[in-house]
């Protein structure tokens, strides 16, 4: 950061700043602002027919004020989906950054061998698309071609059907599991490795065992970057979408509603009501921000607490 | 600038004056992180292991022999899968490469300016804009792209390539990434001392700035290219033509298609394997190039 020759500048600087930020601001405007207040004003309005709906004059547009509203959070489809993403995050959200937590600590404990190969194998899904990390697992999900199923089959136990009712939730949940666990255990590790060695010594020497040193010291001093992965997991959690839509061809059970941005985009594109798609994204948009900013208060007021004691 | 291949010396266990020598056994190998980040990668790679195989494998074979036994039906999936609508998979897989390299490349011009400008000069509205900037990550894709459909379709330009390219060019992560290493790697003087020269603003950042910027503008581009690449909502949303369509999405259909048609499954497989090539293949080339302690705002300056 600079800042401090402010004083000393030539004319010509002032400008130079604003000229830098000018294709970053356009684009903000055009492809952000826009979008958001043209969504929040269709939220707001709704189409009316007269008559048959023929002719030119028989569909406009009026002000609908919260109707749109009261519509989206009394429509048992969004509610439904809502309910199951929260389902399906519970699981994704604890169990992708337990393993994440887990591997990070694994990798940063003394004597371990493999690391380079086992690091980069669990960050790989990373550079899968989440619709062919899908479309592999849902494969791996069908009895015809699946080696469970086979090994299942060989030792004479009982196939569940991975598609349908409750291991539908965990069969989903493995995919997003799968995807995120090694791009979070990287960001833990980095803050993991900016601990200096030193800080562990003390506890060495008073004879603190591995695991002591993990939970007394390691969590506690990467809280932060555990922080930072919960709060982006939750907003990416909540707006699942590709995954259940790849895997509806292979299963009855994921409906066209099955998420809150899958019935947003049932609405707006299937029914092809935009008013009431917008006031439903707005709805989802507020929520995300309610749970993830919520969680990030809850946690800052926590770690407060812990510094006062 | 540590990457995925960073290392950190500790001092050796046993050596630290004062403590016993440990007993002989601590020289070994410690089993049970070994053995989890091992059975970690198993989970990791059974997937990626199974597409492989199940790729050589004929119609036949798919449904017939074990999963994990290669078949033999390799280069008749590779060929019937060129050949199925005349090709259209190497246009999905072009469509991709353009939309994500392009892009990508626009993004990573746009957050350096951005990311310059934050970082080595002081102005008015500047962390006003910088927050307003950085919101954007936490917009719900969905509620951008229904109405970024609906006025870009007032601007009759859905189903186009523009539709898709504009507007994954402004990444607010990519932002602020490129404002953390700029802070970080352009010295506050140096800046200063080309001023003195009268060197022109945009001189100082394209000979100076830019060049010290590169390392941490290539993740801004890998991460904009995983992102783009991977990106499925809007290109759904956006296009109706197939032949504008990238992989993810291409795919998409043609799993949609070949779900009740188990014959269809091997050009889906077939599909998925290549499609996982290229960008596998590019992190293992430029894994040793990630800063990717960048994510966690640990810059060292």
């Amino acid at each position: 950061m600079t800042g401090t020759t402010a004083r000393r500048r030539p004319y010509g600087v002032k400008g130079a700043p604003y000229a830098f930020l000018l294709p970053a601001t356009v684009l903000f405007l055009l492809f952000f602002a826009l979008p958001i207040g043209y969504a929040v004003w269709l939220s707001f309005r709704k189409v009316e027919v007269s008559g048959l709906g023929l002719g030119s004059g028989a569909r406009k547009e009026v002000w609908a004020g919260l109707e749109n509203y009261t519509d989206a959070l009394t429509d048992s489809e969004l509610l439904d989906g809502a309910l199951r993403v929260l389902g399906y995050g519970c699981i994704v959200v604890p169990v992708m950054l337990g393993l994440a937590l887990l591997f990070a600590l694994m990798l940063d404990s003394e004597k371990v061998r493999f690391t380079p190969v086992t690091r980069l194998a669990i960050f790989l899904p990373y550079a899968i698309p989440g619709v062919v990390a899908a479309l592999l697992w849902g494969f791996l999900y069908l009895p015809d071609v699946s080696p469970f199923y086979f090994v299942l089959d060989r030792l004479g136990l009982p196939q569940p059907d991975l598609l349908d009712g409750g291991p539908l939730y965990l069969a989903l949940s493995n995919i997003a599991v799968w995807g995120g666990t090694g791009f979070n255990m990287i960001v833990i590790y980095t803050s993991l490795q900016s601990i200096p060695a030193e800080v562990y010594e003390a506890a060495k020497l008073d004879g603190a065992t591995p695991l002591q040193i993990a939970l007394r010291i390691k969590i506690p001093m990467v809280a932060p970057s555990l922080v930072l992965t919960f709060f982006f997991s939750i907003i990416a959690t909540l707006q699942v979408f590709s995954e259940p839509t790849t895997l509806k061809p292979l299963t009855n059970s994921v409906s066209t509603t099955w998420s809150p941005l899958m019935k947003v985009y049932q609405d707006a594109f299937g029914k092809g009501d935009i008013h009431a798609a917008a006031a439903q994204a707005a709805i989802i948009a507020l929520a995300t921000l309610v749970l993830s900013f919520g969680f990030l208060r809850a946690a800052n007021r926590r770690s407060k607490q812990e510094a006062a004691r | 600038m540590s990457s995925l291949a960073v290392r950190k010396a500790r001092p050796a266990a046993g050596t630290t004056p004062g403590t016993a020598q440990g007993p002989p056994l601590r020289r070994r190998v410690a089993l049970l992180p070994t053995l989890t980040l091992l059975l970690g990668a198993v989970y990791c790679l059974l997937p990626v292991a199974w597409v492989v195989i199940a790729a050589t494998k004929s119609g036949r074979e798919l449904f017939s022999t074990f999963t994990f036994l290669p078949g033999t039906g390799f280069a008749d999936n590779v060929s019937d899968l060129s050949a199925y609508r005349d090709g259209v998979y190497w246009q999905w897989m072009g469509n991709s490469a353009l939309y994500a390299g392009l892009g990508a490349l626009l993004s990573t011009v746009v957050s350096a300016f951005s990311g310059y400008a934050l970082a080595t000069y002081r102005f008015r509205g500047r962390e006003t804009l910088f927050n307003v900037l950085l919101a954007g990550v936490l917009m719900p894709p969905v509620i951008l792209a229904v109405p970024q459909y609906l006025l870009l379709a007032e601007a009759d330009l859905t189903d186009s390539y523009l539709s898709v390219l504009l507007p994954q060019i402004l990444s607010p992560y990519g932002v602020y990434l490129a404002r953390i290493y700029a802070a970080a790697a352009v010295p506050a003087d140096v800046v200063e001392a080309g001023r003195m020269d009268g060197a022109s603003e945009w001189r100082i950042f394209t000979r100076i700035a830019l060049p010290m910027m590169v390392p941490g503008m290539v993740t801004v581009f890998l991460f904009q290219f995983v992102a783009v690449w991977n990106n499925f909502l809007l290109p759904y949303i956006m296009l109706s033509d197939d032949e504008k369509f990238p992989i993810t999405l291409g795919l998409h259909t043609l799993l949609e298609q070949g779900a009740n048609t188990p014959a269809l499954y091997t050009l889906v497989i077939t599909g998925a394997f290549l499609a996982v090539l290229p960008l596998v293949a590019l992190f293992l080339v430029v894994q040793r190039f990630w800063s990717l302690d960048l994510l966690s705002g640990a810059v060292k300056s």
